[in-house]
């Protein structure tokens, strides 16, 4: 598979008052043509940071690019202007955002919010958008098209505000579209839904899709690959096969381990000790080690390079290099990484392997 | 929306009734009479005067006839200057305060945003200060000391104006400007404010992600979202720009209204004191039911509810 995307060492901080929050520390990743990557962590680890500005939609002049290469069709994105971003936002990149109550335009209708984008990208008349939209509606499963387009914001339900942000970021058929969490503000029900139309729309488009979520039962669902990131930085990458049955960095399993499984009851249910680090002062060797019960003394000296799991696995910690002690992941996670394998519940298999 | 209009129509002629009524109550409780400044006046002669006017007559009498002439449209004659209808006098006196007022909001408010947008886009740079600095100042300088300021530069200076008085057009140049400074500044620092706020707002994000051009962000995504605080304030501004500035219209010596109704205070001038107040009542009902519609063309999520259908 062709590389779409090739993002290098990218490195992202905010200047603030009280200083430089180092929001992204060096993070490289790849997505290629047609793949769906997630990316986990808790909140505040960079995951937006990262995906917005690979639209460079962050703030300016507060946030600034310390170093790296954003490679889209081998073009860096890093040194374009804002207008030449413009030609790419919403054309070959777009993104859906987390909170579809707020996403929206409330004074402008809906209809007119989805032409905008096929106006200024595909030269089209107001006439001729306006039949695209209502198509587009449809694609995302909102019945009455054409009357839908004339209506407000307000006039509709958070699940089907989130179908129009989708048809919005559909619009010119992307090649990459950046999903910001787009199911966590709805409920569990709508979830589904908006998800399996998340997955038929790349069945149809073929496009790639980097899906943010701090859920990892999203992710089986829906991901070829799974970068799991911690303090701005992505401490383990590999297939979503290989971050399930055989994760290697103790923040993934903290991740597994805190996540809700279909035969348990709360009491299985781990969480990770403490709290992320604060980015104004990132520490010394290892961000994790403070959290982390099998943090060993170089830890908090030195930072763990990638260590080579497989082809497509790498995590960055300590405990793979050869001198490190042996150790296992916690029973509750291995309970949880046979019960992957054994039922295939939370993967994506199923559907996806039989054709 | 027509029979919503109808019905807020109707309240308005009910509120118009009730504030005629307390008006006329008000009026007859007050100590004096028109005629207590001429102590010249016998008592037979101001007997007279009184019959002549209908001042004799039972209070409920004289309160049916007012409001009759009222539904007329008749506001009775002035006591001050005699046989001149009120009706007349308002209408001679309105047009100039009208006109200038009209100036003032329109073109304040527009150059208001322009400026708060101004300030809002280049925030924290040179522009949002000076635009700043500018509205503090606007709201803060007196305006007679800037329409001083402007008869002593452009009118005695350079002489691209007249000093004072009503003419055509170049005559409201002055005053007008004097006038647009209040709410310019006003619309000036809520937009800046809003702007600020609108332009952080996720929905513009989307906008942006869209690949439009940051002016189309601005002015088709911001813009109309930062107007809603804004209309809220020009309601009250334009009530009293239309019905005129007092000190503006001295200082310019225009024939407004503003000026007429304040001697007709100090004269106890009962039929012109109660048309104006009348007068003003109306145009602030009007106001606020333009406001109220207003607000619904630019904000959906209130649009009056059978609007749509
Ligand atoms: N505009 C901003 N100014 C300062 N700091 C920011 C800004 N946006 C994000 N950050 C910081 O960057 C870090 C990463 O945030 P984010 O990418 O939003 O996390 P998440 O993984 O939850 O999406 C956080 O520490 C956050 O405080
Ligand atoms: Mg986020």
């Amino acid at each position: 598979m062709s590389k779409l995307l090739e993002v290098k060492d990218l490195a992202i901080s905010f200047n603030t008052f009280s200083g430089e929050v180092q929001a992204v520390r060096g993070v490289s990743f790849d997505v290629a043509k047609g793949e769906t990557l997630a990316i986990v962590g808790e909140s505040g680890s960079g995951k937006s940071v990262t995906t917005k500005s690979l639209m460079r939609l962050l703030p300016t002049p507060q946030s600034v690019i310390k170093r790296g290469q954003i490679l889209f069709e081998g073009e860096d994105l890093v040194n374009k202007t804002d207008k030449e971003m413009q030609k790419i936002r919403g054309k070959d990149i777009s993104m859906i955002f987390q909170d579809p109550m707020t996403s929206l335009n409330p004074t402008m209708k809906i209809g007119n919010q989805i032409m905008e984008g096929l106006i200024k990208h595909q030269n089209m008349s107001r006439s001729e958008a306006r039949p695209k939209a209502a198509e587009l509606l449809k694609q995302v499963g909102i019945p009455h098209a054409e009357k839908r387009l004339h209506q407000y914001p307000h006039q509709f339900s958070g699940g089907m505000r989130q179908r129009v942000v989708i048809a919005m970021a559909l619009a010119c058929n992307p090649k990459l579209l950046i999903a910001d969490e787009p199911t966590t503000a709805l409920d569990v029900t709508i979830q589904a839904q908006i998800l399996e139309l998340m997955k038929d729309v790349q069945k149809e488009t073929g496009s790639s899709i980097i899906f943010i979520t701090h859920d990892l039962g999203v992710v089986a669902n829906i991901a070829d690959r799974v970068a799991v990131m911690y303090a701005g930085k992505i401490v383990e990458i590999g297939t979503t096969e290989e971050i399930f049955y055989n994760p290697q960095h103790p923040y993934t399993w903290g991740l597994l381990g805190s996540m809700p499984t279909l035969d348990d009851t709360d009491e299985h249910l781990m969480s990770i000790p403490g709290s992320p680090p604060d980015m104004l002062n990132p520490p010394k060797g290892d961000a994790f080690a403070p959290r982390n019960s099998y943090a060993l003394k170089i830890d908090t000296e030195l930072e763990p390079p990638m260590f080579k799991v497989s082809d497509t696995h790498y995590a960055a910690t300590w405990l793979l290099h050869e001198n490190a002690p042996k150790v296992e992941p916690p029973a509750e996670v291995k309970r949880r990484m046979a019960g992957f394998s054994k039922t295939g519940e939370f993967l994506k298999g199923e559907e996806g392997e039989d054709q | 929306m027509a029979r919503y209009i109808a019905k807020r129509l109707f309240y308005m002629f009910v509120a118009l009734f009730i504030i005629a009524s307390v008006s006329f109550f008000l009026m007859k409780m007050l100590p004096g009479s028109p005629l207590s400044a001429q102590d010249k006046l016998s008592d037979e002669q101001q007997e007279i005067v009184l019959e002549k006017y209908g001042l004799n007559d039972p209070l409920p009498v004289q309160y049916v006839r007012y409001l009759g002439n009222i539904v007329k449209g008749d506001l009775g004659i002035s006591f001050q200057f005699s046989n001149t209808p009120v009706t007349k006098i308002i209408q001679d006196r309105i047009g100039p305060s009208m006109q200038l007022g009209f100036q003032a909001l329109v073109v304040g408010t527009i150059l208001g945003v322009l400026l708060g947008m101004i300030a809002a886009i280049f925030h924290n740079g040179f522009l949002d200060y000076s635009s700043t600095l500018l509205a503090v100042l606007g709201t803060s300088i007196p305006s007679f000391v800037f329409a001083g300021l402007l008869q002593w530069v452009f009118a005695v200076e350079l002489g691209w104006f007249p000093v004072a008085f009503w003419g055509g057009f170049e005559y409201t140049v002055l005053p007008t400007i004097a006038l647009m400074i209040f709410p310019m500044a006003t619309a000036a620092r809520f937009i800046r404010t809003e702007m600020l706020e609108v332009l952080g707002s996720d929905f513009i994000t989307t906008a942006r992600a869209k690949g439009i051009t940051e002016y189309a962000v601005v002015f088709k995504h911001g813009l109309r979202n930062s107007l809603i605080p804004l209309i809220t304030v020009i309601g009250p501004m334009a009530i009293s720009l239309l019905t005129g500035s007092l000190v503006i219209e001295q200082i310019f010596a225009i024939p407004g209204i503003g000026e007429q109704f304040v001697n007709s205070i100090m004269v106890n001038d009962y039929p012109t004191i109660m048309g104006m107040t009348l007068l003003i009542a109306f145009l602030f009902i009007l106001i606020v039911l333009v406001v109220d519609i207003l607000y619904g063309f630019i904000d959906p999520r209130i649009r009056i509810s059978g609007g749509e259908k």
